[in-house]
């Protein structure tokens, strides 16, 4: 049942937690596949005026043909049957990719996303329904399914709605929608030309350039109102280099909360030379030894380690069933001082943040370990009441089409007292691994894993063979008490991270310094 | 039930797209219903349900492609939507292997009933929802004092696809499926062990909850104590129901976009030997109520029976319509539909007696492949096998090696075929491969 996994980008990365069954996956099989993919020149308006980043709340109502008035009648249908709590989550979101393949920019896709999810609550209890129509009609009639969570009469006091204003943690000049097709495609070309530039090896090279603009309108009962606009954006190359009768794959990729302004020359320069080095380095890789060993972790993207081995274990959810492997840590001491680990959503531009959570609260910078001692879970709405705590943001959805969970947002770990050269110095026999494509977490047994796409060997205190394709595991309480050692070189990821849980996928974004696990399992060869 | 409305929808689009400057026209329309419940403590933990209906539009303008869709039907926006995407799209560069697949390998319209769609779908009473998912987790109380939870779920969706080509073909397609699944967490002292089950139907009248709750807690029972042992090469036995979870990083090199972008091990291996003897499998869409059965798949491309392994030959590779042209191959299809494998002599409890040392695997975590060079390397759990016995449960354990050499190092496959999903995997028996443990 619970395993959480993490993929990096749309080819080739994935966080997640999943359940062996995933329920809206398999009930989708059979019918028309569907595309996915966007390339609208411009913003498509809905008849009335366009709404934009700048836009405020009444434009929010006007946009989806609502007003105060409607949503509580929505609410009060939604109450009627004895709920605690409810909320209304409109959501608007318009997506473009722009693809080249074989030397040209020559597909490309768009996609609307439009609908309103009502969730009613009862204690634990959740009732969930959506509709892709906005009409009073429509809403009434999916709040009303919502509402059978619940099965008393019930008089609900009038909800008096007031705007709340959120911080801003995504801003940008230029928004994506403002940008056409016709000036996206020179980047995808100039990429593709500086991967082959870059080594005559180079035989095949791909490169996507999505973008999204997510307008999100919110209420609930306790009288929250409010609208955010989330853009997002992410540019991914690969590259498959020819040695010879040797065939090596590799590739990069950057995605954030940015506007168009964050496109430059210079960032296609970092990700070309990232992915020709990466398989370049693949033609001299090998594998290690099969077995337990001590494996330093480069800055980075190697937080995968802190959202597989402790994120997902972490989620309240699964600590208010007592189905965690930390169910029964809280307050006690699971690693060394200098451990602290945070999940926070208030990093500026960073993939995971978010102004407001799909819950309508703030989002915050949340301690999970705090001087090695576990201090707070990663909490929504329900597990927060449950715990009797105050809710820490982490209430997050797909889409309108889902009921919020509890979901990392940036999860990482503050610098420590060593230094890289210290630590790679410290390991006699172990391995250096510094790029992941993916990870999965069992949550009850505490097993985690995470693929190494490439790293290298460490032989008495130095750097050696470079290594790849191989799946670490460890435990997550043991692991993070065995971490060892914390450089300073703190270094946030800014790839395509995608977590998956219960058949919804979030953008997150993880960081770590270079870190020592005293041992891992490391997937290799038998002598 | 066809929607004639839905059907008409997806002509307009077709019409409309080609009257405004697109050559050739791929519309699929969709709707659906779905419903789920979940179930902890004989209380309901969360009911959901839903309706949605979408668009999406393959355009072909002046030797130019895009995919779009959209979930907003009413004809001022999907005019406007249409319209924009045609203009987008004639800033691409051509493709010249751009355009809709050849006529005569396309669907004909013949239709052909393959059991997918239970029609009494929409009278399924609420109520009795709820009472199967009730009864997965009911039958679990008491079971066992180290339960920490069980969750019995249910749900149910119905999909009916229209499909439309500027070439003539359309095709209408709908389906039902009914489910019933159960996760179960038991306290293990320092660990909690999980484990679930599912089965799948796709008439309600086949849904049989029973069972399904136990087996997701014995099953986690037995996870109780797990161990890493010392690495080494030994035996491989993948009960059936895990196999997917391998077999799919041998499918991966044998579809038409990893081929065409040098992304597969597999180019130039028709006709070759790439697995042991013993495998064989068929890829067949017309079994009736099959989880992958169709008439055509997301091309227009007619659906068809092929062999894709004989004896542990390579007989087809998965050729859509774009690579095809790019490949100068004859497309087949570009995903697989059900596989059917030939089956062995023996079921999981003869091949656990025939092993020396090795591992039965249960289940999978984390891991990957790599299909360009067939490297691969996943988290195994599952059991620790010395003389045919099974010993104790192992978990934190990897599995490491090359898809290259693994399959012929297959040396069994059982008679216990999964026949409620798509990949009909049997239980199989690998020698030699290298475990990493302490």
């Amino acid at each position: 049942m619970t395993a959480n996994k993490i993929k990096e980008n749309p080819n080739l990365k994935h966080i997640c937690m999943n359940n062996e069954v995933s329920r809206r996956e398999f009930i989708r099989t059979g019918s028309v596949s569907l595309a996915g993919m966007a390339i609208l020149p411009s913003f498509l308006s809905f008849g009335c005026n366009r709404l934009t980043e700048q836009s405020g709340l009444n434009e929010y109502l006007e946009h989806f043909g609502v007003s105060k008035e409607m949503l509580q009648k929505v609410m009060a249908e939604a109450l009627s049957r004895g709920g605690d709590y409810c909320d209304l989550y409109f959501e608007h979101t318009l997506s473009n990719n722009v693809g080249l393949m074989d030397n040209e920019v020559n597909r490309a896709g768009s996609n609307i996303a439009y609908g309103v999810g009502v969730r009613v609550l009862k204690g634990d209890q959740t009732g969930y329904a959506f509709s892709e129509e906005v009409s009073l009609e429509a809403m009434l009639k999916v709040a009303k399914t919502a509402a059978s969570i619940a099965n008393e009469s019930k008089d609900f006091p009038s909800i008096n709605l007031s705007e709340k204003v959120n911080p801003d943690y995504y801003k940008f000049k230029t928004a994506w929608e403002d940008v056409s097709i016709k000036q996206k495609i020179p980047y995808l070309q100039k990429l593709n030309d500086k991967i082959f530039a870059l080594d005559e090896k180079v035989d095949k090279v791909q490169v996507y350039l999505n973008d999204e603009s997510s307008y999100v309108l919110f209420a609930n009962s306790e009288g929250i109102l409010s609208c955010d606009y989330r853009p997002m954006f992410s540019l991914y190359a690969s590259v498959v280099m020819i040695d010879g009768d040797k065939k090596e794959d590799f590739g990069s990729s950057r995605s954030m909360r940015v506007g168009f302004e964050y496109l430059t020359e210079d960032l296609l320069d970092e990700v070309a030379k990232e992915a020709v080095d990466g398989a370049k380095r693949q033609f001299l890789a090998g594998k290690p030894k099969a077995g337990e060993m001590p494996v330093v972790l480069a800055a980075g993207s190697s937080g995968i380690l802190l959202h597989e081995a402790i994120g997902h274990a972490f989620e309240a959810d699964f600590n208010r069933k007592e189905t965690s492997i930390f169910s029964d840590k809280m307050g006690k001491k699971i690693g060394k001082d200098f451990v602290t680990i945070v999940d926070d959503g208030t990093n500026p531009n960073i993939r995971g943040s978010v102004n407001i959570d799909d819950e309508g609260i703030d989002t915050q910078k949340t301690n999970l370990v705090t001087d090695g001692v576990l201090t707070s879970y990663i909490h929504d709405r329900i597990s927060a009441k449950h715990y009797g705590v105050d809710p820490t943001g982490n209430g997050r959805r797909e889409s309108f089409r889902y009921a919020p969970l509890p979901r990392m947002r940036n999860t990482y770990m503050e610098n420590g007292p060593h230094t890289q050269e210290e630590i790679i110095a410290s390991v006699k026999e172990g391995v250096f691994v510094d790029s992941f494509t993916n990870g999965e977490v069992k949550i009850g047994a505490g097993d985690f894993t995470f693929y190494v796409k490439s790293g290298y060997l460490i032989e008495n205190g130095k750097l050696t063979q470079p290594i790849k394709d191989i799946n670490l595991i460890g435990n997550g309480p043991e692991s993070l008490a065995e971490i060892e050692m914390v450089a300073n070189d703190f270094k946030m990821d800014c790839s395509t991270w995608t977590c998956g849980k219960g058949g919804q996928g979030v953008p997150v974004s993880l960081g770590l310094p270079t870190i020592k696990v005293s041992k891992l399992t490391v997937g290799g060869v038998n002598a | 039930m066809k929607d004639n409305k839905k059907m008409e929808l997806a002509h307009w689009a077709s019409k409309y797209a080609k009257e405004n400057g697109a050559n050739e026209v791929s519309v699929s329309v969709y709707d659906s219903k779905q419903s789920e419940v979940e179930i902890r403590e004989q209380k309901i933990d969360k009911i959901q349900e839903s309706i949605e209906s979408g668009l999406s539009i393959k355009l072909y303008v002046n030797g130019r492609y895009s995919t779009n869709s959209t979930n907003r039907l009413n004809k001022p926006e999907l005019e406007r939507f249409i319209k924009e995407a045609i203009l987008a799209t004639n800033y691409l560069a051509e493709d010249k292997f751009r355009s809709l697949p050849n006529r005569e390998l396309c669907y004909n319209g013949e239709e052909r009933d393959l059991k997918l769609s239970d029609s009494t779908y929409d009278a399924v009473d609420p109520r009795e929802k709820i009472e199967a998912a009730m009864k997965v987790e009911a039958e679990t109380m008491g079971m066992d004092d180290r339960i920490i939870t069980v969750s019995g779920s249910y749900g149910d969706g119905s999909s009916r696809g229209y499909m439309v080509m500027s070439n003539g073909v359309e095709g209408f397609n709908e389906s039902t499926s009914f489910y019933v699944s159960a996760s179960a967490s038991i306290n293990g002292g320092d660990s909690r062990p999980s484990a679930g089950h599912y089965m799948a139907t796709r008439f309600w009248d086949k849904l049989n909850p029973e069972g399904v709750g136990k087996f997701a807690v014995e099953r986690a029972l037995q996870k109780i104590g797990a161990k890493k042992i010392k690495s080494g090469k030994m035996d491989m036995l993948i009960e059936n129901r895990s196999v997917g979870r391998v077999f799919s990083s041998l499918l991966q090199p044998l579809y038409g976009y990893n081929l065409q972008q040098k992304r597969s091990f597999m180019e130039g291996k028709i006709g070759q030997k790439v697995a042991s003897d013993v495998l064989t499998i068929i890829d067949n869409p017309f079994i009736e109520s099959g989880r992958n059965s169709r008439l055509f798949d997301g091309e227009g491309l007619a659906a068809k029976e092929m062999t894709v392994i004989e004896k542990g030959i390579l007989k087809t590779y998965y050729i859509g319509n774009y690579y095809g042209k790019k490949l100068e191959m004859q497309p087949t299809t570009g995903s697989p539909s059900n596989l059917i494998f030939e089956k062995g002599s023996k079921d999981l409890n003869d091949l656990t007696r025939e092993m020396k040392e090795g591992i039965l695997v249960t289940g999978f975590n984390g891991g990957n492949s790599n299909p360009a060079t067939g490297d691969f390397s996943v988290g195994v759990e599952g059991f620790y096998v010395k003389n045919g016995e099974i010993l104790h449960p192992i978990a934190g354990m990897n599995i490491t090696g090359n898809h290259k050499e693994i399959w012929n190092q297959l040396v069994a496959v059982g008679n216990d075929p999964l026949t409620d999903r798509s990949w009909q995997t049997p239980s199989m028996l690998f020698e030699g491969i290298d475990f990493s443990g302490l």
